[in-house]
C-alpha cells in the first residue's frame, strides 16, 4: 500500500461525503413534488406522461396497488427487451449486422437488465446491436434505477407520514426520478466523458492498419450516453465485454474517479433524503456512518491484499503488487477502490477483472454482495436493505432491553420484523442454494475455468452477484449457457422482488402507524450506539450465514497461496 | 391489475423514446458537433490513413518497436472460423485473461515471460506489469519501469544511443493528475510513433 494510493481513496470518501447534502436536498425536493429548477424545462413532459398514462400526482397508492403497478411495469420491461433483441437483425442501428440473440441468453438478459443487475452473459461488442443497446439495455438502465428509487423513496414515506394508508404513487415517483433525477445528470456526464474521450457515434466498426502493418479492428459505438447512465444508476452492465477496464469505456484517472463517484452520489444522497424527509439530518448521517465504515473495512482489506501482490510471483523474483487483470492506468489502488465500491453499491461495473484478484482481494467484492449491498448500495435498492437490516437491528435492541422496538417513533412489531425477515433470509436462500446445485451439477461445474477452489469462488460469486442483483463477474465462468442463462435469471427475480415486495410491505404497515413521541425510554438512532448495533447485526446475521461458503473459496485458496500450491 | 396495464405500457413507451432514441441520439448530435476527435473514438492518421487509435493498444513484435503489456484477446482462427485463437490486442473483441492467482497457468506463463524479459535485459527487475496481462486485453500503457526496461532492446536494434531513448522515454511519461489521481503511465503507440520521428 502507498501514500498515494491512500490519498486517492480519501479524496473519493471526501468528494462523495461532500455530494451527500446537495443531492439529498435536490432529491427531497423533487419527491416531495416542490418545484425545481428543471420545471419550466420538464414540467410540461412529466404533465403529458401523466395525461397518456391516465394518473394524476394526486393519486396515490395503497402498497399493494404500488407493488404491482411496480411488477407489472418490469413484466412489460422484460418483455420488450426480450422482443427487441430476438428481432434486432431486422432492426435498424445495426452496422455490424448482429443476428438475433438466442432466446436463453436473451432471456438471461432481459431479466438481468430490469432488475438492475447487467449480469453480461452477452459480449457487447460482439453480439448486440446499437438499437439494442440504447433503447433496450439503456432505457432498463433509467427505468431499473427509477425504480428502486420508488421503492426507497416509497419506504422512507412510510416513517416521515403517521397514520396514512398510502405510500405515493408509482408512476410519479418512476417519472421524478427519471426526469428530474437521471436523465439531467447523464446529460451532463455523458459530454464529461465524450470531452475525456469516450467515443458516441453510430458508426460502424473504425479499420486501422497499425505501424507494423496489421490490420485492427477497433470497435466503437454509442458508448458515453450509456455509461452514464451505468454507473447513475448503478447498472453496470458494459458496452463492450470487459466493462470499464477497456480503453473506449474508462479511458483515463479522471474518468475513472467520476465513474466511481457518480456509482455512490445517489445512493449516499438518498441516506440525506430520508434525514431530511422524517425531519432529522441525523438519522440519515447514522446510516451513512454504517455504511462508511464497512465500506472502509472493505477497501482496506481489498487494497492490502492486491498491494501484497502473488506470492507465486514473487518467488519467480519478480516484485510488486498484483497486476494481472488490471490497467496500467488505474493501478492497484483504484482498482482496489472500484471493485469495492461497484459491489458496495449494487453496480457491477468493473475497471478490473475480479476473477484474477488476489483470493482475498476478491472475497471482499464476494461479502460486499453477500451483505445485500446495503453499503450505499444500488440506487434505492441499498437504502431499503439498509432499512430492512435497521428493523432486525432495533428488535434485537429491543429483545436485549425488554421493551417494544420502535424506529423514529414506529413500534416495530411482528409484522414488520416478519417482513424484514424474509427479505434477509431470501437472499442467501438464492446465492447459496444455486451455488450448492451447481456445484454437484456436471454439465454446471464444466464451465469453471480456473480449477482448485478458486473455481468453487467463480460459481459462488455468479449466484450472489445474480441474486445481490450486482452484475459483476468472476468472468472465466463460462455462464453462457441455459443452465447458468435460466438460473442465474432466477437468481436475479429473487434478489429484486422478493426483497422489493417484502420492502413495500413492511412500509406499508408502518405508514397505518402512528408516531410515538419520544420518551426518556427511547433508544436513540442517531448516535454512536445505534452505529455500532446496526453494523454488529449486518456482520452477524448477514455474515455468518456465508462463512462456511468463503471458507471454502476463497479462504482456501488464500491458504493454499501461502503454502505455494498451484492447481 | 388491469388498471395497472395503461400506465405500466404508457410509461414503458414513452420512458422508451425519451431515453432510449432522443437521449442517446440527441446525445451523439452533440457529442459529434463539440468533440468530434473523441466522439469518434480518438483516432490517429498519418499519411491519410487511420494508424490506430490514441487510447487503444495495439500489438508490437519487432525489436525496435516498444513492446505493449501481455493481451489476453482471441480472434477467430483463420484456418476454422469456429475457433478462438490467440490474437493480441483485438479492439473488435476486448476480453482479459481471467486466471486466478492460484492457476498453474498462470504462474507457467508468468515463468515463460519472465524468463525471455531477463534474456533481453538482465541488469534491470523485471516490471509486474510486463508479464501480467490487462483487464481489457486492449492497455494502450506501460508503467514507466516497463519502457525504460525496453530501452536498451530498442536501442540496439535502431542502432541509437541508449540516453537519446531513455530521453524520448522519460519524454513520454504522464503523469498523476494533479500529482495524485491515477498512475503514471507512458502511451506505447505515442511513444513508438516519436521514436519513428527520431529515425532509423
Amino acid at each position: 500500500m502507498t501514500v498515494n494510493g491512500w490519498l486517492q481513496i480519501l479524496l473519493f470518501c471526501a468528494i462523495i461525503v461532500a455530494l451527500v447534502r446537495p443531492l439529498g436536498g435536490y432529491m427531497t425536493r423533487v419527491f416531495s413534488g416542490e418545484r425545481t429548477v428543471l420545471a419550466p424545462v420538464l414540467g410540461p413532459l412529466e404533465r403529458g406522461l401523466y395525461r397518456l398514462a391516465g394518473t394524476a400526482p394526486g393519486e396515490e397508492q395503497h402498497w399493494t396497488a404500488y407493488a404491482v403497478g411496480l411488477l407489472v411495469f418490469n413484466l412489460a420491461g422484460v418483455v420488450a427487451l426480450f422482443a427487441l433483441q430476438r428481432l434486432q437483425g431486422m432492426a435498424p442501428f445495426n452496422p455490424m449486422a448482429m443476428a438475433d440473440v438466442p432466446p436463453d441468453l436473451a432471456f438471461n438478459t432481459a431479466v438481468s437488465f430490469v432488475t438492475n443487475t447487467n449480469w453480461q452473459n452477452y459480449g457487447g461488442e460482439t453480439t448486440l446491436s446499437y438499437l439494442t443497446q440504447m433503447s433496450g439495455l439503456a432505457v432498463q438502465n433509467f427505468v431499473s434505477a427509477a425504480t428502486g428509487i420508488a421503492v426507497a423513496v416509497a419506504v422512507i414515506r412510510a416513517f416521515s407520514r403517521k397514520s396514512m394508508r398510502t405510500l405515493g404513487s408509482f408512476w410519479v415517483d418512476l417519472t421524478r426520478s427519471t426526469l428530474y433525477v437521471l436523465l439531467p445528470a447523464c446529460i451532463v456526464l455523458t459530454l464529461a466523458y465524450v470531452a475525456l474521450g469516450v467515443p458516441q457515434t453510430l458508426g460502424p466498426s473504425v479499420e486501422a492498419q497499425t505501424l507494423e502493418g496489421a490490420r485492427q479492428t477497433i470497435a466503437v459505438g454509442p458508448v458515453a450516453s450509456q455509461l452514464a447512465i451505468k454507473m447513475l444508476g448503478t447498472n453496470g452492465g458494459g458496452f463492450f465485454n470487459v466493462n470499464s477496464a477497456h480503453p473506449f469505456e474508462n479511458p483515463g484517472a479522471l474518468a475513472n474517479l467520476i465513474q466511481m463517484v457518480s456509482i455512490f452520489a445517489l445512493g449516499a444522497g438518498l441516506t440525506n433524503v430520508f434525514g431530511r424527509m422524517v425531519g432529522d439530518e441525523r438519522q440519515g448521517w447514522a446510516l451513512f456512518i454504517a455504511m462508511g465504515l464497512l465500506f472502509l473495512a472493505g477497501v482496506a482489506v481489498c487494497y492490502g491484499a492486491e498491494a501484497a501482490g502473488n506470492p507465486l510471483v514473487h518467488a519467480l523474483g519478480i516484485e510488486g503488487g498484483n497486476m494481472e487483470g488490471k490497467e496500467a492506468r488505474f493501478g492497484i489502488a483504484v482498482s482496489a477502490l472500484f471493485a469495492t465500491v461497484t459491489t458496495a453499491a449494487s453496480c457491477g461495473a468493473v475497471n478490473a477483472m475480479h476473477d484474477s484478484f488476489m483470493a482475498l482481494g476478491g472475497m471482499v467484492p464476494l461479502i460486499n454482495m453477500m451483505l445485500g449491498e446495503i453499503i450505499i448500495g444500488g440506487v434505492g435498492a441499498g437504502f431499503y436493505g439498509m432499512i430492512l437490516f435497521v428493523v432486525v437491528a432495533v428488535f434485537v435492541a429491543g429483545l436485549m432491553v425488554g421493551r417494544t422496538p420502535e424506529y423514529l417513533g414506529k413500534k416495530i412489531e411482528a409484522r414488520e420484523v416478519k417482513m424484514a425477515m424474509l427479505a434477509v433470509l431470501c437472499l442467501p436462500l438464492a446465492m447459496l442454494g444455486f451455488t450448492a446445485a451447481a456445484s454437484v451439477l456436471p454439465g454446471a461445474v464444466a464451465s469453471i475455468a480456473n480449477p482448485g477452489p478458486h473455481g468453487f469462488s467463480e460459481m459462488l460469486y455468479a449466484y450472489t452477484s445474480g441474486a445481490a442483483n450486482n452484475g459483476s463477474a468472476f468472468g472465466g465462468l463460462s455462464g453462457n449457457t441455459p443452465w447458468y442463462n435460466v438460473t442465474l435469471a432466477l437468481a436475479m427475480l429473487m434478489g429484486r422482488f422478493l426483497v422489493i415486495i417484502p420492502a413495500l410491505a413492511l412500509a406499508g404497515a408502518l405508514v397505518e402507524k402512528k408516531a410515538a413521541p419520544a420518551s426518556a425510554g427511547t433508544f436513540p438512532t442517531h448516535g454512536g450506539l445505534f452505529v455500532g448495533l446496526l453494523v454488529g447485526v449486518i456482520v452477524i446475521v448477514g455474515g455468518l450465514t456465508f462463512f462456511p461458503a468463503i471458507a471454502l473459496g476463497p479462504i482456501v485458496e488464500h491458504l493454499a497461496l501461502l503454502d505455494g500450491t498451484t492447481f | 391489475m388491469l388498471k395497472q396495464l395503461r400506465p405500466a405500457l404508457v410509461m414503458l413507451v414513452a420512458l422508451t423514446l425519451i431515453t432510449g432514441l432522443a437521449y442517446p441520439l440527441a446525445m451523439t448530435g452533440l457529442a459529434q458537433a463539440v468533440f468530434p476527435a473523441q466522439a469518434n473514438g480518438s483516432l490517429i492518421e498519418r499519411e491519410g490513413r487511420v494508424i490506430g487509435s490514441a487510447l487503444i493498444g495495439q500489438d508490437f513484435t519487432a525489436a525496435r518497436y516498444f513492446h505493449p503489456r501481455p493481451s489476453a484477446t482471441l480472434g477467430a482462427d483463420p484456418n476454422d472460423p469456429a475457433k478462438s485463437v490467440p490474437q493480441p490486442y483485438n479492439a473488435a473483441s476486448s476480453m482479459g485473461s481471467n486466471l486466478g492467482p492460484s492457476n498453474a497457468v498462470l504462474i507457467d506463463r508468468i515463468t515463460a515471460e519472465a524468463a525471455r524479459l531477463r534474456a533481453e535485459n538482465p541488469a534491470a527487475p523485471v516490471p509486474v506489469d510486463l508479464v501480467t496481462t490487462s483487464g481489457s486485453g486492449l492497455d494502450p500503457d506501460l508503467s514507466p519501469a516497463a519502457a525504460l526496461f525496453q530501452v536498451p532492446r530498442v536501442a540496439r536494434a535502431r542502432g541509437l544511443g541508449e540516453d537519446a531513448v531513455r530521453a524520448l522515454v522519460v519524454a513520454h511519461v504522464k503523469d498523476r493528475l494533479l500529482g495524485v489521481i491515477g498512475e503514471p503511465t507512458v502511451n506505447v503507440l505515442a511513444l513508438n510513433l516519436a521514436l519513428d520521428q527520431l529515425g532509423r
